[in-house]
């Protein structure tokens, strides 16, 4: 009797291969959600709540609308000033108030920050004086406040190079016994760099207390996200390097302050470096002596208006009834005076002594230095003679 | 029993993290391995894996970390592995370590050591013997060191680790195991100092590093030929010692600067610059160089065409007008003689 091998199989029963065990997902934990954090609707009303993240303290959430409303104006007077001919230039974050103020909110003082040239707000709303901050753009020196003193890093030209010095400090104070956090502020383009890739690799392998913060503003001057990577999202690239991360709603003020909550406490707690990306919108050009109209288009920034991360905040806190008309005028009176004072202190021309230009390249002049100091001392000298 | 330099650095490393516990040494396969010339050998053995550790292989990340250990006031000692492999860190070194001081007025200071092993003369293989010192001369803020004999080694690198400021010290790796008797802890003049290494009338060599060696032997030659030569070694190129050298230069009269580094626009070609400067009544002729020849690091077989010699500076100071005529090398056809 013939049977076909379909028939044989039939006959008996295939037996089942024996269960092996699945390895657990190596990536839990470490992938960020598909969608970006939000608790609060464009429209400012309050979404169903998540145990993830829990709502921070309308306390909180007053606070960050004020020092919002105040970044906003100042922001706003940053660029005037610019038209006057007091700022060389100025890198506004309009449009990002959510991000510059929550990073900073979401940290203890002593806590560091890394920020970049377009942080002034966020460097503000840290209470560094206004004046401190822009000198970097008035052109006096580069870095005006005391860095040491703020625990802020001067604000970082080139691109990602602070994500490499935050993971080095933030190890070096976890080493020392301290429990110091730092946070990298970055942009989208700045992901592209080779030393983000190294900064959040080191503080991985080092176990560093880092949040790096993107704020993914879409356009790194003109160049638009689609050309700086082709990955799922700028937070899908803390797997690669073991770090957890987070997308956020970038002007959703209560979402972003609740996921750099987390992520400080969790650096904080010894777990690592957290990477979150915050979807933003850069609303003025890259800088004012930008035309972000050859780039992109009035469409484009309209549907982000509709996203304002002030108003945002402003309705669900009036809706929570922790602020009313008088409160918002009172706020916005505190940012009119802040704009006021700034204005007045840089209307004055600020003194800058050429001598000082030796002072501080080594710790000491070298010899070369002094022989230098005392030929422009010299010409200074002469000029003032021919002067008089 | 002679010591080498490669014993002294560790010495020095070792001595230094004993003196000062902020004092933390990393790099790649510095740790367990000791560092592929075994500079660093038996120190994570001995300081723990926390004050001597190996990083991911990244020059930037290394260089960028040491500036943020520094800043929360601990003081990193970054070995990079090979002179050409410190390129990727640059961008950190000139941007950031080298101006933190100064952009923030003092406020912050990035006190570190970069410690290269640099230039050829060992037979190695392409990106392996460079002579980098220029790039970072060129960038004010940084200190720039390199030792020629084992003693200065030894103190040379004690005295970066303690600096206030960036120091990128540069080891001559042909010089690794090269060996002196001598005493450790050696302690020897300060940064900043030029040493007559060997005193002489006719004219001064001025050398550093590498090339020290070269200009010692080349002062031993010439003897045979009726000339007695003063060499000088510069020790740190940053901060330059111009009163060491000019006063040399003046008392001999004729002045030839030897590096092994390509010539064009090197750091011999400011010190030239500086000699004529300070010196121009007191010469009798020109200063020249002898450098490395203007092309890329060759190959090892062709390495010793493109490396000073001996042969090549006795031409040089052959070429310095000991009869009182002008070197024909310069004229052109047509030109006055």
């Amino acid at each position: 009797m013939t049977t076909t091998p379909q028939a044989a199989r039939r006959a008996s029963p295939r037996k089942r291969r024996p269960v092996t065990p699945t390895a657990p997902d190596p990536t839990v934990g470490l992938l960020p959600q598909n969608d970006p954090v939000r608790l609060l609707d464009p429209d400012g009303t309050l979404l169903p709540a998540r145990a993830d993240y829990p709502e921070p303290s309308v306390e909180a959430l007053r606070e960050m609308y004020r020092r919002m409303v105040v970044g906003r104006r100042f922001d706003a007077q940053a660029t005037a000033l610019t038209k006057q001919g007091r700022l060389a230039v100025y890198p506004s974050s309009r449009g990002q108030e959510a991000c510059q103020v929550g990073g900073v909110l979401a940290l203890r003082y002593d806590d560091w920050v890394f920020p970049t040239y377009r942080e002034s707000m966020a460097l503000t709303a840290r209470g560094i004086d206004p004046v401190e901050v822009l000198t970097l753009l008035r052109g006096d020196w580069h870095c005006g406040y005391d860095p040491a003193r703020q625990r802020t890093a001067p604000q970082c030209t080139p691109l990602a190079t602070q994500c490499v010095h935050a993971a080095g400090l933030a190890y070096g104070e976890s080493y020392q016994g301290r429990d110091t956090v730092a946070l990298v502020y970055i942009g989208d383009g700045a992901t592209s760099e080779g030393d983000f890739h190294e900064g959040v690799n080191f503080a991985a392998v080092f176990k560093a207390p880092v949040v790096y913060f993107v704020q993914n503003n879409r356009y790194a001057i003109s160049v638009p996200l689609s050309r700086q990577t082709a990955a799922p999202s700028l937070a899908h690239k803390g797997v690669g390097y073991g770090v957890p991360s987070e997308q956020v709603d970038g002007n959703d003020p209560m979402a972003v302050l609740a996921v750099l909550t987390r992520a400080v406490a969790h650096a904080r707690a010894g777990k690592g470096p957290f990477l979150v990306e915050a979807h933003t919108y850069r609303m003025e050009a890259h800088t004012n002596a930008d035309d972000a109209t050859r780039y992109r288009d009035a469409d484009e920034v309209e549907a982000w208006r509709d996203r304002d991360p002030v108003a945002r905040l402003e309705t669900y806190l009036r809706g929570r009834d922790v602020l009313d008309d008088a409160a918002v005028a009172e706020i916005a009176e505190q940012a009119e005076t802040y704009a006021a004072r700034l204005r007045e202190r840089m209307n004055g021309q600020p003194t800058v002594d050429p001598l000082s230009l030796f002072d501080h390249v080594y710790a000491e002049p070298t010899a070369q230095l002094v022989e230098q100091r005392e030929q422009v001392r010299a010409e200074l000298a002469a000029a003032a003679e021919g002067d008089a | 029993m002679a010591t080498t330099m490669a014993t002294a650095l560790n010495a020095a490393l070792a001595d230094a993290m004993l003196a000062d516990e902020r004092v933390l040494v990393f790099g790649e396969d510095v740790g367990q391995l000791g560092g592929v010339f075994r500079i660093t050998d038996g120190l994570q053995a001995r300081f723990g894996d926390k004050r001597c550790f190996d990083t991911p292989l990244a020059e930037a990340g290394i260089v960028g970390f040491a500036v943020g250990l520094a800043m929360s006031g601990l003081r990193p000692v970054v070995e990079m592995q090979f002179d050409a492999f410190a390129y990727p860190a640059f961008e950190q070194i000139a941007s950031h370590v080298a101006k933190l001081r100064n952009r923030t007025r003092g406020a912050l200071s990035v006190p570190m050591v970069i410690r290269v092993p640099y230039a050829g003369g060992i037979g190695g293989v392409e990106h392996h013997c460079d002579s980098s010192e220029a790039y970072y001369a060129h960038t004010p803020g940084l200190k720039v060191v390199t030792p020629s004999t084992v003693d200065d080694a030894y103190s040379l690198l004690r005295e970066a680790i303690d600096d206030p400021d960036p120091v990128v010290f540069m080891e001559p790796k042909k010089l690794y195991f090269a060996g002196a008797e001598t005493v450790l802890p050696a302690r020897t003049e300060p940064f900043g100092r030029a040493v007559v290494r060997r005193p002489g009338r006719d004219a001064t060599l001025v050398a550093y590093g590498p090339a020290v060696p070269v200009a010692l032997d080349a002062a031993e030659a010439a003897r045979d030929e009726g000339w007695d030569l003063e060499v000088v070694d510069v020790r740190t190129i940053v901060p330059f010692d111009d009163a060491t050298v000019a006063a040399s230069v003046r008392r001999t009269g004729r002045c030839v600067v030897v590096q092994e580094a390509q010539g064009f626009a090197g750091v011999g070609a400011e010190i030239a610059a500086r000699v004529q400067e300070r010196c121009f009544h007191a010469l009798h002729a020109p200063v020249l160089r002898v450098c490395g020849l203007d092309i890329p690091y060759p190959a090892p077989m062709l390495e010793h065409t493109h490396l000073p010699s001996v042969d090549r500076v006795l031409d040089a100071v052959a070429r310095l007008q000991w009869d009182d005529q002008p070197d024909r090398r310069w004229l052109t056809e047509g030109s006055a003689a």
